[in-house]
């Protein structure tokens, strides 16, 4: 009974969320208080009803109920505890279900945490997000219900696809779509502040610590993929410009233009229009990842979903919801443009450049993705765009963008010198010059590419360090002149310090990392970058569904002994699937990372052999990124009313209905 | 009224300068970075051009997959069961190699006809089937041939030859 009981749940949240999503709008319009008060209600209940859903079918997984279908597919009686619960979202049905779980946790989240927003504006914000859910609760329940019977049911499930079943599976596609549908909240804020007509600094102040946090989650996500994939897919890569990579990665290129843009919207007024447009794309964009990776329309490894049906109603879904934002755009965006003014040398310009870039870089990774797609639609061939397309088009790109980086903390609101600017600048370029070539003449990895990507690494790192030491300097106490300096500008600072940190680790990865395929006999070495791997030799080891390979690798530094690896290659009997499962001695300066191949015979093995530079860096500098992000989100003025309501009576020469009650 | 205008220049300049870097950069890139695939009857009438990337993708011909004695060459016939391509590999298959299996391979055809394959890739589930090899065993199994991307798509053709 309980799945029917899930699957009632789901029928009865998409019953809230049309109320959710048509009533409070009907309400705004009509100007009814009534009907405005029920979004807070609605959204608070389609959230119980969804997660009621939602423990449902992980119900299912526990209990090994295998008359349901989607629980049939996506585990076995064998599978762990722990797997199973995380199996849930092990497919298509259930991802689903998560991401409308998601974003009912969000509304949940608008409607508790924004009572200083005013009432109206709310529930548009609460309506539109009603109207999304209304759109995957309808998906669900046309499409993919995950709670649809096997008759008769299944003695046992097929299991969970290997891939999915590592720890990092586990958090990676929560986080992940916590952030992908997180973009939904600075969408509805859009949607709501086109359809009020009205866009002051009091709404960018109320949308940025959303779009920071849905940033952030973003940014964990988008990490911790790649954080599995090097793991788990045993080839030793961090990012492989897969589609599916690329489907979460366009909208944190967007997300990150907008958390840019919605700082000069707050501090200068200006790029409202703009700041609008980036909400709208961020969210579409998320959207388009959803409908790339769950119709089937890739060759991916990732698309494990087949179903033109469901292609159609994303792409239905798709374009209603960024025609409609669009049109609404057009129609309304003369009412809210306007903003301070700024010349040349200013932050704003450097912010402009900074937009501009993230959002061409969005739009080559959009092209290099779709253009195969295209191509193929229209008959002309089977084309593939693979790593060297975007490696090529991204590198030109980020060295401009990283280039502002350093200067735009440094360079005034409004208008500023560029003598000034160099002159506070001039240690940190020189820095960074000195510190590439130094690089390049000390190692072996003399390329022209290693000498720009260390030099933009250390421009970020002592350009940020000058932004904040020219901040405390002075101070009688440097620890008290920290803690003094507004936590939004720390976060930004910790989140650029992040970025340096990540581009000295591709820098150094891509260069000075070294591999090697070997064969290998019980009791034989063989080198790598000045480590001995010694092969010991392969035993069977049972697993809880699996039966493994379990080799035996010591590795050596000059005789001493520096780590015993265990890399396994195992099979799963349900699903008669091999899996590669790479053993990875982790260290802060260098990995060693080893992966089984293949039996050659006589205990002879095939071994793939890495030493890879620096490569924790590449997600050191995310984490930061994350640290910065939730600190610049909990800044004090996103908290005070007092603060806002002084921005307003600067910003708003007339005190605004709404806006006067967020003041109190 | 003028500051409005100089930011409105300052802003269409910028935004004009991206654009047209970033169309130049992404039309080269794709341009020189794009591959084809092509069918193993393809090749074997000599449609996929010489020294150039391609891919190639079909079903491992049973019993064909061959290593060399001591070292980490592999060789195996790929069929669209219209016709067969020997490919040359060194290094560790995927986890999901298997004779009878689709796969597709990244590479270059040498003098001798052999594809010398510088990536494999074999799917993650096996009852997946990559499209172009879908599509290249039913036209084989018609009778039909791939369409050419050379012939249908002059330009872009030309613009890879070196």
């Amino acid at each position: 009974m309980i799945p029917e009981l899930g699957h009632l749940a789901l029928i009865i949240g998409l019953a809230v969320a049309i109320v959710q999503g048509v009533v409070p709008l009907l309400g705004a319009w009509r100007d009814v208080p009534e009907w405005i008060a029920v979004a807070v209600p609605a959204s608070r209940a389609q959230f119980l009803f969804v997660l009621l859903a939602y423990a449902c079918l992980t119900y299912a997984f526990i209990a090994k109920d295998f008359s349901v279908a989607y629980v049939a597919q996506n585990a076995n009686a064998e599978l762990p505890l722990f797997y199973r619960i995380s199996a849930v979202w092990g497919a298509h049905e259930g991802s689903i279900l998560l991401w409308t779980m998601i974003l009912a946790l969000w509304s949940l989240a608008v409607s508790i945490a924004s009572g200083r927003l005013p009432e109206i504006f709310r529930a548009r914000v609460l309506a539109v997000m009603g109207l999304v859910s209304c759109g995957f609760l309808l998906f669900m329940l046309m499409t993919s219900n995950p709670f649809a019977r096997l008759l008769p049911a299944a003695v046992d499930g097929r299991d969970l696809n290997p891939l999915l079943q590592d720890p990092g599976m586990v958090i990676h596609p929560p986080m992940l779509y916590m952030g992908y549908v997180g973009m939904a909240v600075p969408f509805a804020f859009a949607v709501a502040a086109l359809l009020g007509g009205r866009l002051d600094a009091a709404w960018t102040r109320w949308t940025r610590p959303w779009t920071t946090v849905a940033w952030v989650f973003l940014t964990f996500g988008i990490a911790l993929g790649s954080w599995w994939a090097y793991n788990e897919l045993g080839w030793g890569g961090w990012w492989f410009w897969d589609p599916v990579e690329n489907a979460s990665f366009m909208p944190w290129l967007v997300a990150t233009a907008l958390i840019h843009s919605l700082a000069v919207s707050e501090q200068r007024g200006a790029f409202k229009a703009w700041t609008v447009l980036l909400a709208i794309f961020g969210f579409s964009l998320s959207l388009l990842g959803t409908f790339l990776v769950r119709s089937g329309v890739l060759v991916s490894v990732h698309a494990f979903a087949t179903d033109p049906e469901r292609g159609v109603f994303i792409l239905t879904f798709l374009a209603l919801v960024i025609g409609g934002a669009l049109t609404l755009y057009a129609w309304r965006a003369s009412a809210i443009s306007g903003g301070g003014s700024f010349r040349l040398v200013s932050r704003e310009t450097l912010l402009l450049i900074n937009n501009v870039l993230l959002v061409v870089a969005c739009a080559t990774v959009l092209l290099g993705t779709m253009y195969p797609l295209i191509i193929d639609a229209l008959g002309l061939g089977k084309i593939s765009v693979g790593p060297p397309y975007f490696d090529t088009v991204f590198a030109p790109l980020m060295l401009p963008l990283v280039f502002v980086l350093g200067i735009g903390p440094l360079t005034r609101w409004k208008g500023d010198s560029a003598g000034r600017v160099m002159r506070r600048l001039r240690v940190a370029f020189i820095a960074s010059l000195i510190a590439a070539v130094a690089i390049v003449l000390a190692t072996t990895g003399r390329s022209p590419l290693l000498f720009a990507a260390v030099a933009m690494a250390v421009w970020t790192l002592a350009s940020t360090t000058l932004a904040v030491v020219i901040r405390v300097r002075g101070k009688p106490d440097v620890w008290q002149g920290l803690r003094a300096l507004p936590r939004g500008f720390l976060g930004m600072s910790l989140a650029h310090v992040g970025v340096g940190i990540f581009i000295m680790g591709v820098a150094f990865t891509t260069a000075f990392s070294t591999d090697r395929d070997v064969r290998l006999a019980p009791g034989a070495s063989e080198t790598l970058a000045g480590y001995r791997f010694r092969f010991d030799g392969v035993n069977a080891v049972p697993g809880p569904n699996y039966r493994a390979d379990r080799a035996t690798v010591s590795i050596f530094q000059q005789d001493r002994l520096v780590a015993t690896l265990h890399p396994e290659k195992r099979l799963y009997p349900t699903q008669a699937k091999p899996m590669t499962e790479a053993a990875v001695d982790a260290g802060f300066t260098r990995d060693l990372y080893v992966a089984l191949g293949e039996p050659l015979g006589d205990g002879t093995w095939a071994l793939r052999l890495y030493h890879k530079t620096l490569i924790r860096w590449i997600w050191l500098g995310p984490l930061f990124m994350v640290f910065g992000g939730l600190l610049a989100a909990s800044d004090r003025r996103y908290r005070s009313g007092r603060r806002a309501r002084e921005a307003l009576a600067e910003a708003a020469p007339r005190p605004l209905l709404g806006a006067r009650a967020a003041g109190g | 009224m003028k500051a409005r205008r100089r930011q409105r220049l300052i802003f269409v300049g910028v935004v004009l300068a991206g654009v047209a870097i970033a169309t130049a950069l992404a039309l080269t890139a794709i341009g020189e970075n794009m591959l084809y695939f092509y069918s193993p009857a393809q090749i074997a009438a000599g449609e996929a051009p010489r020294g150039h990337e391609v891919r190639v993708g079909g079903l491992v011909v049973d019993g064909s997959v061959a290593r060399q004695e001591n070292g980490l060459e592999v060789r195996f016939d790929v069929t669209d069961t219209s016709a067969t391509v020997r490919v040359a590999y060194t290094g560790i298959l995927p986890d999901l190699f298997r004779e009878g299996q689709g796969i597709v391979a990244m590479g270059k055809i040498d003098d001798a006809g052999v594809f010398q394959a510088r990536e494999v890739l074999a799917k993650h589930d096996e009852n997946y089937m990559p499209p172009e090899i879908a599509e290249a065993l039913k036209l084989a199994a018609e009778g039909g041939s791939m369409p050419n991307p050379h012939e249908q798509n002059p330009a872009s053709g030309a613009q890879r030859k070196p």
